[in-house]
């Protein structure tokens, strides 16, 4: 069943074009990794399909009952949230902002929410917890948490394991990969790890020089990822 | 030492500043704890320059209600000095920087033109570190003071769960349909109005130090988003009463006594929390 329809899509800012003629789908359940090199445009497409700025051209259409603010967003950490004064509570129920309408404040119904997706994060035990003295794989925890409360349906991760150690990285590759299978959560996420990418994802979008857009399968045969692995060979060597 | 205190407080006019004063240390703290985690520490002090010059425009004009001239044009720098916050091509600190001082030379070179008063510096000291003019409010004053304090209070309250999430991450909010844009907008409107409201107490000069401090002795000691708001609240009153009565009873300036409070209150947050960290 397809959820988001990108076709032909230019992004960029200032009236710059930065990436053009990106076509893509995702059906639900999908994990759909973005890669591309430094500047290629990633951040701005996800910016772009979470609406926070618009496309110079094409479309994107979401599909089945998905509404466009009916995203999990989990994004890069910002210097501002690093010293943030907030629990871990605060922070996962803040998720549930989407669901709060015209009313002021959280009800039952967003706590036990919040408390369900606290405890598939395994954050019950921190959830007084100050946010700031958590370590990088908690915070990227709550945030994960937080999306969670924001949908069911789709999860957009922006760079999730960057500046995490390698045995954390793991860890949160899993559980992203356990709420893609169990739960049947469309992953899209952005990631510059592009092994990682093609061993987890189910499909790649390899945005910058040359567009492609396939299975995992495809992308391995194809002419950028080749070129990529001949490339990290060359290095390792 | 009670004996004076009860003296003064016998006077209608102490007790309407007292009124007033902790009402302004309260809604100046409930948005501190916003504009400092969203780096805006700085936009209060901005903002009392231009409300600074913009009294001084109206003195010259003479007109009968300040207020009606000073709070649109402080609301209006407001709009604008969030709305550069954003936009990369001048950077929001040094837009702050140049709009407070420009609004504060060309408020004292008009002051300096046209004033009719006699006492330009005396005039230009109690508009920048607190005047008397606490002490001299009217009922009517008292009375628009308190509405908009707790008009602040309650906006505040209704939308403390959209702060929070506005504060912590613009872009989450955004992509779960917040209207982000609407509430810098509101924390914007309100911190401009609060600044013109705490220039009658504190003086243009030191308003920041209510913004900032009870937020910042907040955040030392606690952990949790409202308890850090709650705390500030009250801190900020209890160092404004206190700083309120220490400068009634020693004759000390009021605006500068309550900052000292506030610093003492600070320090005293900063040793708690070392002594918190070092069990």
């Amino acid at each position: 069943m397809e959820q988001l329809t990108c076709s032909n899509l230019t992004l960029g800012y200032e009236g710059r074009p930065v990436l053009s003629g990106v076509s893509f789908s995702v059906n639900e359940g999908d994990y759909l990794c973005i890669v591309g090199e430094n500047g290629s445009g990633k951040s701005t497409l996800m910016k772009t399909i979470l609406g926070l700025q618009k496309p110079m051209g094409g479309t994107i259409a979401f599909r089945n009952g998905v509404r466009a603010n009916e995203i999990g967003y989990l994004p890069q950490q910002t210097a501002v949230q690093k010293d943030f004064p907030a629990t871990v509570r605060e922070i996962v129920l803040s998720g549930c902002q989407g669901r709060l309408g015209k009313r002021p404040f959280y009800g039952r119904k967003e706590k036990e929410l919040a408390a369900l997706n606290m405890e598939k994060m395994g954050l019950t035990a921190l959830e007084g917890r100050s946010y700031r003295n958590l370590s990088g794989g908690q915070q990227q925890r709550v945030l994960l948490a937080r999306a969670l409360c924001a949908t069911q349906k789709i999860l957009l991760l922006d760079e999730p394991v960057s500046g995490l150690d390698p045995k954390v990285t793991l860890e949160m590759y899993g559980l992203i990969e356990r709420l893609n299978r169990e739960d049947g959560v469309t992953i899209i996420m952005i990631s510059h790890d592009i092994a990682a990418a093609v061993q987890y994802a189910s499909h790649i979008l390899h945005v910058g020089h040359e567009t492609f857009f396939g299975t995992c399968a495809e992308y391995r045969k194809s002419p950028p990822a080749l070129r990529f692995f001949a490339s990290e060979g060359g290095e390792a060597q | 030492m009670i004996g004076t205190l009860a003296t003064y407080l016998a006077f209608p006019f102490v007790r309407y500043a007292l009124v007033v004063g902790v009402l302004i240390a309260l809604c100046s703290s409930l948005l501190g704890v916003t504009l400092v985690l969203k780096r805006f520490s700085f936009i209060g002090d901005g903002l009392s320059h231009v409300a600074f010059g913009a009294l001084a425009i109206a003195g010259i004009l003479n007109l009968t209600d300040d207020m009606l001239f000073v709070l649109p044009v402080t609301v209006l720098a407001a709009v604008l000095l969030l709305r550069t916050g954003q936009n990369t091509k001048i950077k929001g600190d040094a837009a702050i920087a140049m709009i407070s001082v420009s609004a504060l030379a060309i408020g004292y070179l008009l002051m300096n033109l046209f004033s009719t008063s006699t006492n330009l510096s005396g005039d230009v000291c109690s508009t920048l570190f607190g005047s008397t003019s606490i002490l001299t409010l009217t009922k009517g004053e008292v009375w628009l003071c308190a509405v908009l304090s707790l008009s602040v209070v309650a906006l505040f309250v209704l939308f403390y769960n959209r702060l929070f999430a506005v504060t912590f991450d613009e872009d989450f909010a955004r992509a779960s349909g917040t209207r982000v844009e609407a509430y810098n907008l509101l924390i914007a409107v309100v911190i401009a109005v609060i600044i013109v409201l705490a220039m009658n107490l504190v003086g243009s000069l030191l308003i920041s130090a209510l913004i900032i401090f009870p937020a910042m002795s907040a955040m030392r000691v606690f952990s949790s988003f409202k308890a850090v708001t709650v705390f500030s609240g009250v801190l900020s009153v209890v160092s404004a009463l206190l700083g309120m009565l220490i400068s009634i009873i020693y004759g000390t300036p009021v605006g500068a006594t309550i900052v000292a409070v506030d610093l003492a209150a600070f320090l005293l947050c900063c040793i708690a929390a070392r002594a918190k960290g070092g069990k």
